[in-house]
C-alpha cells in the first residue's frame, strides 16, 4: 500500500480526454446520453479535477456543463428555495435570502477557502457524495429535494434518498442534477462541523432543525455527516428529541441514540469510537445553537 | 483548441489541448511566472488569479475554460506600474518572507479590494484560510491585509 497517492503523481498535469462544451441543457443532456458511464460532468472542478490528477478517476470524457445558460440562480418561490446546478458556495455566500436558512448558511460560511467557493457549487458537492459533504446535512435537515434530469425527463429525488454510499449516489451515468429545492420552514437550525483546520475535511458534522415552544421540542430533524458511509438522517434521535426541554438534565445522555444510529469508520482524521462519541455532542451544540437562534440570539 | 481571453487588460488568443491547466498555460505559454505552482490540488492557494474578476485556483482550472473571460495575474493587478495598496501593505509590514505565496495573498487582496467595503481582521483571516504560508505565521501578512483593507 502506498502511503499517500498524492506524493506518487504528478499533479502539475491532466491525464487526456475527450472535451465537450454543450452550449444548452439539451445538447448536455444528449451527450451525457451518447457518452454514458465514460463521461464525467466539469463544473466548479474541485473534486473532478482533484480525482483526476491523484488517479483516483480517468474519464474518457469531460462534459464542461460552466457554458449553458440558466444554470446558476438562487430563488425563493413559494416557499421553497431552488438552487440551480452552477451555483457556486461563493454565490450562497453572497445572497442574504440563505440566511433564512441558517444551517445551510453555517455551512456556506464554514465551506473550504475563498477560492474553492468561488468555483466549487453546491450541486457538485452533493453529486461527489463524500459521507462528509458539508451541503448535505443542512440539507437533509430541510428536506430538500434534488431534480435529475436526463433526454428521458426530469424526476424528483428526495435527498435522503440520494445518497447510496461513498461517492455513490442514485444518479444514472445519463442524468444531470439540474436543481435543489429546499422547503423553507419556520423553525430554527443549526450546522456544526468538527474538523481539524476548516479547509480540511469535517471529522464528523450535525445539522439540526427545530420547532421550540418555549423551552420545549415540538419538532426535530437531524442529520450528520462523516459518521456513515452517507450522509444520515438520525429519525431515533428525532422521536428522542421530541416533548424534551432544551434544558432538561442529562439530555446529552439521552443523545447516546445518535451513537447507535451512526456507523463510523476509523480513518486518518479520527477513530470510529471518537467519532461514535463525538457525534452526539455535536447533535448537542447544534441543538442548542438553534435554541438560541430561535429566541433571537446570535449563536 | 483554439481559446481567446483577456489577459491583465490585453486580449490573447493561444492554442490549448483540452487537458491544459490556466497555470501551465500561464506560466509556459505566456511566460507569466508570477502565478506559482504550489500543491497543484487545491490547499494552498499559490496559484490564485481572477477570472472575471474573482479569485480562482489556475491549478484546477482548464485552460480551455477561460475562453472569452478576463484573466488578471500578479503581473496585471497594478494599474499605473506602481504597488497597489494591497501589494504596498504586505512590503511595509514585512509581509513577505520566500515570497513564494505572496501573488495568491495578493490575488485574494485585490479581489477583497474590489469589494470597496472594509474588512475587520477577522474576516480577513477567514477568506485567506485558503492560502497557505509555511514563512510568516501570517502575523504580518494578516496585519498588511488589515492596513489595506480595514478601511482604518
Amino acid at each position: 500500500m502506498r502511503p499517500s497517492a498524492i506524493n506518487y503523481m504528478n499533479t502539475h498535469i491532466l491525464p487526456s480526454f475527450e472535451y465537450y462544451e454543450p452550449k444548452s441543457l439539451g445538447e448536455a443532456l444528449e451527450l451525457l446520453d451518447r457518452l454514458g458511464g465514460d463521461a464525467k460532468v466539469l463544473a466548479g472542478g474541485t473534486d473532478l479535477l482533484v480525482k483526476m490528477k491523484t488517479g483516483a478517476l480517468r474519464p474518457k470524457y469531460i462534459v464542461n456543463i460552466k457554458r449553458i445558460p440558466g444554470l446558476r440562480y438562487i430563488r425563493l418561490e413559494e416557499g421553497v428555495l431552488r438552487i440551480g446546478a452552477l451555483t457556486t458556495w461563493h454565490d450562497l455566500e453572497e445572497d442574504p435570502v440563505v440566511e433564512r436558512f441558517p444551517a445551510l448558511a453555517d455551512a456556506v460560511k464554514q465551506m473550504g477557502g475563498l477560492q474553492i467557493r468561488v468555483m466549487g457549487t453546491i450541486a457538485g458537492n452533493l453529486c461527489n457524495a463524500s459521507p462528509a459533504a458539508d451541503a448535505a446535512p443542512p440539507l437533509l435537515v430541510y428536506d430538500a429535494e434534488v431534480v435529475l434530469a436526463s433526454v428521458k425527463g426530469v424526476r424528483t429525488v428526495k435527498l435522503e434518498d440520494f445518497f447510496v454510499g461513498p461517492g455513490k449516489t442514485v444518479m444514472q451515468p445519463n442524468e444531470l442534477l439540474v436543481e435543489i429545492r429546499v422547503p423553507a420552514k419556520g423553525g430554527s437550525s443549526a450546522f456544526v462541523k468538527l474538523s481539524r483546520t476548516s479547509m480540511d475535511l469535517a471529522i464528523a458534522s450535525a445539522a439540526v432543525y427545530a420547532e421550540f415552544e418555549g423551552e420545549v421540542v415540538k419538532e426535530a430533524r437531524v442529520a450528520l455527516g462523516s459518521v456513515a458511509p452517507t450522509p444520515i438522517r438520525a429519525r431515533k434521535t428525532e422521536a428522542v428529541l421530541k416533548g424534551r426541554r432544551v434544558s432538561e438534565e442529562g439530555l446529552i445522555e439521552l443523545l447516546r441514540t445518535v451513537s447507535e444510529e451512526v456507523n463510523p469508520i476509523t480513518d486518518v482524521r479520527a477513530s470510529a469510537w471518537y467519532r461514535r462519541e463525538v457525534s452526539r455532542v455535536l447533535v448537542y451544540d447544534a441543538l442548542l445553537k438553534a435554541f438560541e437562534r430561535s429566541r433571537g440570539g446570535r449563536a | 483548441m483554439r481559446v481567446s481571453f483577456k489577459l491583465n487588460g490585453r486580449p490573447v488568443e493561444v492554442d490549448v489541448a483540452p487537458n491544459e491547466l490556466l497555470i501551465n498555460v500561464l506560466r509556459d505559454k505566456l511566460k507569466l511566472t508570477g502565478t506559482k505552482y504550489g500543491c497543484g490540488i487545491g490547499e494552498c492557494g499559490a496559484c490564485t488569479v481572477l477570472v472575471d474578476g474573482k479569485p480562482v485556483l489556475s491549478c484546477l482550472t482548464l485552460a480551455v475554460d477561460v475562453n472569452g473571460r478576463e484573466v488578471v495575474t500578479v503581473e496585471g493587478v497594478s494599474e499605473d506600474g506602481n504597488p497597489t495598496p494591497v501589494q504596498r501593505a504586505l512590503v511595509e509590514e514585512g509581509a513577505i518572507q520566500c515570497g513564494y505565496c505572496t501573488p495568491g495573498f495578493v490575488m485574494v487582496g485585490e479581489y477583497l479590494r474590489s469589494k470597496k467595503r472594509a474588512y475587520s481582521e477577522e474576516e480577513i483571516r477567514s477568506l485567506i484560510r485558503g492560502n497557505l504560508c509555511r514563512c510568516t505565521g501570517y502575523v504580518n501578512i494578516v496585519k498588511a491585509l488589515a492596513k489595506a483593507l480595514g478601511g482604518g
